[in-house]
């Protein structure tokens, strides 16, 4: 091994000294760059205290409407027609299969946990101490006209909260409308029936009672 | 002049190369394991949130659909977390004098929002929608797990892109009829494919492959732009 002066070895164990010092602090600018993780834009509901309530989705400034949100002549919006509530379906909507499978599902998710899901008024919440709702099967809401039940839905009824902000418009239709069926469900007049359908009820006296299928 | 090294040197710093290979590897190891682990990933992890709310108790329990509560997860890409007024549709009526949940009624006397703690958060770089992945039939249980069984939310997955991008390759196992998707229960396991059976005979994955029009959609540019 060649001799070495003293100063150049000092040297080099000081370079050796400083290594893993550096080798550090690299290893802490790993992972360190999350400008981009966090930009500066807003995701919905993110914190932000560019306001005082730290809210970055405002809510609406009192007495604002949504354009097109309130029109007192549509029938669509208010379920009245001349102040009366109608007992037909607005002429936007088509009543179809696609309506009342969309007014099921619909109604199984917002208005099945107090309602039951065949509208008696016996759901999960009302058996754990929830005001009970009176049955969809009365006489009275039989005959109320079907713009009753959007209402309802809308504004909310008694201790009944309003759902316009959950469901929107279309939907709350859509679950009028099968509110309608679930009552003809109940409450079916052997008038109602065709003629074949009649003559098969009158053959098969046992079947008469069929179990309604699970949803 | 003395050597400034004796001649063990030698062996030592031989033994030291031949070792070092074994630390790199060791501290490559370790920092591996750390960035897997649940501290990084938070896989697995209970946030503390300001109100002890259970989607144990509301979802198994009391039946809630998904939708009552995170209502935009299927017209938009944010899920969306409930106001408080969803809560109180309820609360108003029972559980008036819950002490666990004194912080909702203050939230809505006063009107301030209830500050969750967000548990799932992907990078701003990266782009995710939950109206495309349920509009496909992919079930909230393949990402957020058994959230019926959550009495508080943590993540079930890492939320890795090398999570997204191995769903995305290949998509079938995943897939679920739509009226499921909001359903916790696992799928029952499709019928194994049979060894002979002819090109084209029919599996319910598949089918429903086609039926959802799914392709795999693995382009960089479909998650960052
Ligand atoms: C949180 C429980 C709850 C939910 C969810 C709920 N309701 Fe009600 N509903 C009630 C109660 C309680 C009443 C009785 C209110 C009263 O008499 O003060 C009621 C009453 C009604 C009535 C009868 C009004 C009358 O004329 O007597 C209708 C119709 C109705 N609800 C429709 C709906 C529809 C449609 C939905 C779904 C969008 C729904 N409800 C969801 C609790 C609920
Ligand atoms: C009664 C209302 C309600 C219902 C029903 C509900 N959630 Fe939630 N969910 C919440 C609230 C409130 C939060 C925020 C607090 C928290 O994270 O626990 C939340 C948070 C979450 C989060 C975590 C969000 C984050 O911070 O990243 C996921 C994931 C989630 N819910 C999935 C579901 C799924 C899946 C269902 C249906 C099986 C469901 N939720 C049903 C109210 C509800
Ligand atoms: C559809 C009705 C409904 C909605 C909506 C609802 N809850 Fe509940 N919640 C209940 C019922 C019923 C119980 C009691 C559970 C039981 O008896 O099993 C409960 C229990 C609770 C408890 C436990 C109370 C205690 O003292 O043990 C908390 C906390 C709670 N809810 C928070 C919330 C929050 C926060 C929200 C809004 C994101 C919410 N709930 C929305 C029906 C609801
Ligand atoms: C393909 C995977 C995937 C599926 C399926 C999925 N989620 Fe998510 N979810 C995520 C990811 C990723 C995030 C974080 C999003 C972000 O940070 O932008 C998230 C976030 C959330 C949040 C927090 C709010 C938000 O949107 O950021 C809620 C609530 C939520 N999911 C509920 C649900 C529900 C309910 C379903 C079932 C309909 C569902 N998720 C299905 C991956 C998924
Ligand atoms: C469990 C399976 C699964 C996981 C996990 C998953 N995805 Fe997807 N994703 C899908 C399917 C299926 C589609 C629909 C593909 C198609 O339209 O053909 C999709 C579509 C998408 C699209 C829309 C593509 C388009 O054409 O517009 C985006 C964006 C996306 N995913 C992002 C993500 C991100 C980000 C993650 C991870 C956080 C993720 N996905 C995790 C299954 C998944
Ligand atoms: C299915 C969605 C998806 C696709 C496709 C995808 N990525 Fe990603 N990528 C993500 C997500 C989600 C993250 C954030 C992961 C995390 O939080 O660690 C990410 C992170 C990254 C990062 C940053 C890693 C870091 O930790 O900083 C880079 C770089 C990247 N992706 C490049 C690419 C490239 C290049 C492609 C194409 C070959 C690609 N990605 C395709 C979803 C995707």
């Amino acid at each position: 091994m060649p001799s070495r002066s003293p100063q150049s070895a000092r040297r080099s164990a000081r370079t050796l000294a400083v290594l893993p010092p550096a080798a550090l602090a690299l290893l802490a600018l790993v992972g360190c760059h999350r400008d981009m993780y966090d930009q500066p834009r807003l995701e919905p509901l993110e914190k932000n205290a560019f306001f005082d309530d730290g809210r970055s989705s405002r809510p609406l400034v009192e007495g604002v409407v949504e354009y097109g949100a309130i029109s007192p002549d549509s029938v669509i919006l208010t379920g009245k027609v001349n102040g009366q509530l109608t007992d037909e379906l607005p002429p936007e909507l088509k009543l179809d299969a696609v309506l009342l499978k969309r007014g099921e599902q619909r109604f199984n998710i917002f208005c099945s946990n107090c309602h039951g899901r065949s509208g008696d008024g016996d759901g999960m919440i009302v058996l754990r101490g929830y005001r009970k709702p009176p049955t969809y099967h009365s006489e009275r809401l039989r005959g109320t006209p079907i713009g009753h039940f959007f209402d309802v839905a809308t504004n909310g009824f008694g201790v009944m909260p309003s759902y316009a902000s959950q469901i929107p418009v279309d939907d709350r239709w859509a679950i009028a409308a099968y509110i309608r069926a679930l009552q003809l469900t109940q409450y079916a007049k052997v008038d109602d029936l065709s003629d074949a359908e009649r003559q098969q009820l009158e053959t098969q006296p046992t079947a008469a009672t069929p179990t309604p299928s699970a949803p | 002049m003395p050597q400034i090294f004796h001649p063990s040197m030698n062996t030592i710093s031989r033994a030291s190369i031949f070792g070092a290979a074994f630390i790199l590897a060791g501290v490559g190891g370790f920092i591996w394991l750390i960035f897997r682990s649940s501290y990084t990933t938070q896989v697995g992890v209970v946030r503390p949130q300001p109100v002890e709310f259970s989607h144990e108790h509301h979802v198994s329990g009391l039946g809630i659909d998904c939708r009552y509560c995170h209502t935009s997860v299927e017209t938009s890409s944010f899920a969306g977390i409930p106001p408080t007024a969803t809560c109180m549709t309820c609360h108003s009526q029972i559980w008036t004098d819950s002490p666990k949940l004194e912080v909702v009624r203050a939230s809505y006397r006063t009107g301030e929002s209830i500050p969750w703690t967000r548990v799932h958060d992907l990078p701003d770089f990266a782009y995710f929608d939950h109206s495309i992945h349920v509009a496909k039939g992919v079930g909230c249980v393949s990402c957020h797990g058994r959230v019926d069984e959550m009495p508080l939310m943590w993540r079930a997955k890492t939320l890795h892109m090398e999570w997204c991008v191995d769903c995305h390759r290949n998509p079938e196992p995943h897939i679920r009829p739509r009226d499921k998707v909001f359903s916790m229960e696992p799928l029952p396991a499709p019928p194994a494919p049979e060894r002979d059976a002819e090109p084209g005979a029919s599996n319910v994955a598949i089918d429903l492959m086609q039926a959802h029009q799914i392709a795999s959609e693995t382009n960089c540019s479909v998650c960052h732009h």
